[in-house]
């Protein structure tokens, strides 16, 4: 297969290069005329703003290394260094650390799409599971990244999380070992939870790139849940969907931005500005926002063991959801009973959220154990069932016919797209 | 994107149409916008505030007795003080200028009234070492002042570089003099 690639770029430069890598080819196939069907909403923008925001993290990560102690002496001063001393620290930091937060909201956001609009269905659940992997690395980073700062929420954190591996029997407590590299959180854990912290970014990097791969194979899922029959169900990529994807990091930008200068710790924990104190814990420990569904899971269980595999379980649940979901109508549009009950999941989840902000008494014990028996009795009975019995409406014969016919006609006047068609 | 594209979205004429204005506002605009992200990122690598506090030093020089050089840390670099001895000051003023690597007066490198004390920055000017010759059981080199054990620079009693590969005279650091027995250096 070897061979020089006979470059369409009439600049000599460009023309030069792409003979002999032809990434110029490539980035023009798959991101120039790439045809993208013609009729997504914005929700189809999180998967570029998880991008965006991946490479916001790394970049404001990198300049945070450079001024930043994994040492339990130095840590959580170097931290108040970056703040008050190193030029525009306080800026750099508050962007990586609402920027997190940031990063799950949009992750959620491109995860309900995908749950809403049936993505993870036949052919996409190659693309799905390296999503769930995605998500799996992200919150990896995401705990280690906490426990740099070195303030009582990180060491506590860091010591709860860590324990969770102890629920294992026989071998559990050796694990907790090995993770600590020690006989508690200390030094040696911090060190290799810096060490880890810079490096899972750019293992995220390469699966997102699989993950991507994949997508660009099977092609998008869209609005309707229907295949993409012929080239009028479709837009070249540019300029249509990046001016969209624009609109979108826009908005996210001003959102960011809104939660850096206006309200940079709202969504952090104040026990955080106490430096690490071994031997107290703070009187109410919670994880961050993000990760209080699962934590609440984990709390509704009164045993150890399965507390732990229930949390875990929640999360693996959703690499073998394209198998659960017997329904073969992708968009939840024409799935009549599954619309609402997504929503109740969705609900479920949030409900776990609250719960796991509260001290576990009370009626939050009861609420989070309605809220996870709901989480699974969705993924493992209802949806396996309601593929067999639920009658969906009937689906459109192509993307461009409802975009044409119904819903106030089309974006673009009829002989106007005709034209464009040729040229796709 | 590629250039077939573009001929077709111009006018036939080749006149300067709305789509060149926008893409000019377009491209100064995320010129704009990466500068203003790139700003932070960069300057967050200067020197941060509590290195710039750094900046001055006091020394006493009541304890250095004559003949007798100490070193001091100024903003992470070696400062070499010295009390010269008459013998030492004598043969530094009396150098002819043509003599030197760059021509520089001994006057013009100490305090006036102080002729006996030479503060200079200990580095190189060659590759940036620490030349020897601070301490009396030091190698001074030739002209008694100081010599570089990297590639051989020797210095005089005034610090000015008499044989290569050293370009320059030793610099000398911003001071002053507080009292007869005190400077501060920065």
């Amino acid at each position: 297969m070897a061979g020089l690639t006979k470059s369409e770029f009439a600049n000599p430069v460009i023309n030069w290069i792409d003979t002999r890598l032809p990434i110029f080819t490539m980035m023009q196939k798959e991101y120039g005329v790439f045809p993208t069907p013609k009729n997504f909403n914005y929700f189809w923008n999180f998967g570029a703003l998880a991008m965006v925001n991946l490479v916001i993290m790394i970049v404001t990560g990198i300049f945070l290394a450079m001024n930043y102690q994994p040492n339990t002496e130095l840590a959580f001063d170097s931290v108040q260094h970056i703040m008050r001393d190193v030029n525009y620290g306080w800026l750099i930091r508050y962007v990586h650390q609402n920027g997190a937060s940031m990063f799950f909201i949009v992750t959620y956001i491109h995860i309900f799409r995908g749950l809403y609009y049936g993505s993870y269905k036949a052919p996409r659940e190659l693309l799905w599971m390296l999503g769930v992997v995605i998500l799996l690395l992200m919150m990896a980073t995401a705990f280690m990244g906490y426990v740099l700062p070195w303030g009582q929420m990180s060491y506590w954190g860091a010591t709860v999380i860590t324990n969770l591996f102890s629920a294992f029997p026989v071998v559990g407590p050796k694990i907790v070992t090995l993770l600590w590299g020690g006989f508690s959180v200390d030094n040696p854990t911090l060190n290799r939870f810096f060490a880890l912290h810079y490096l899972m970014p750019f293992v995220l990097v390469g699966v997102i790139f699989l993950h991507v791969a994949a997508l660009h194979i099977t092609g998008s899922n869209n609005p309707l849940g229907i295949d993409v029959k012929t080239p009028q169900d479709t837009l070249p990529f540019h300029p249509y969907y990046t001016i969209k994807d624009s609109v979108g990091i826009c908005v996210f930008l001003i959102v960011l931005s809104a939660l850096v200068f206006f309200a940079p710790n709202y969504l952090g924990d104040p026990n955080n500005f106490i430096p690490a104190n071994p031997l107290v814990t703070p009187a109410d420990i919670v994880p961050e926002w993000y990760f209080l569904p699962y934590y609440a899971i984990l709390r509704s269980v009164p045993n150890k063991l399965l507390g732990v595999c229930m949390m875990f379980g929640s999360l693996m649940v959703l690499f073998v959801l394209p198998w659960l979901d017997t329904s073969r109508v992708r968009s939840a549009r024409f799935r009549p009973v599954y619309r609402p009950l997504i929503f109740v999941w969705v609900l479920a989840v949030i409900l776990l959220g609250i719960c796991g902000a509260h001290k576990p008494e009370g009626v939050w014990v009861i609420l989070s154990r309605v809220c996870t028996v709901y989480y699974y009795l969705h993924f493992l009975v209802i949806l396996p069932i309601l593929g067999k019995l639920e009658r969906p409406l009937p689906l459109p014969e192509s993307i461009s016919h409802p975009v044409l016919g119904g819903r106030g006609g089309g974006p673009l006047p009829g002989g106007a797209l005709a034209k464009l068609m040729e040229k796709a | 994107m590629a250039d077939s594209s573009a001929v077709t979205h111009h006018a036939p004429s080749g006149d300067v149409t709305k789509r060149d204005l926008l893409q000019l506002i377009l491209t100064a605009g995320a010129a704009v916008g990466v500068g203003a992200i790139a700003w932070p990122l960069i300057d967050s690598m200067n020197p941060s505030k509590d290195v710039l506090a750094l900046s001055s030093v006091d020394v006493d020089l009541a304890p250095v007795v004559e003949g007798q050089g100490i070193t001091i840390v100024w903003q992470g670099k070696p400062i070499f003080v010295r009390h010269r001895t008459p013998a030492e000051i004598k043969s530094a003023q009396d150098v002819a200028l043509n003599d030197l690597i760059e021509p520089q007066a001994d006057s013009a490198r100490v305090k006036a009234g102080h002729d006996q004390w030479i503060v200079l920055i200990g580095i190189c000017t060659h590759l940036g070492c620490v030349p020897l010759g601070n301490k009396p059981s030091d190698p001074r080199g030739e002209w008694g002042g100081w010599f570089c054990p990297c590639h051989g620079s020797q210095y005089d009693t005034s610090g000015r570089v008499r044989h290569g590969p050293a370009p320059l005279n030793l610099y000398l650091p911003p001071y002053a003099f507080e009292s007869d027995t005190k400077i501060k250096v920065g």
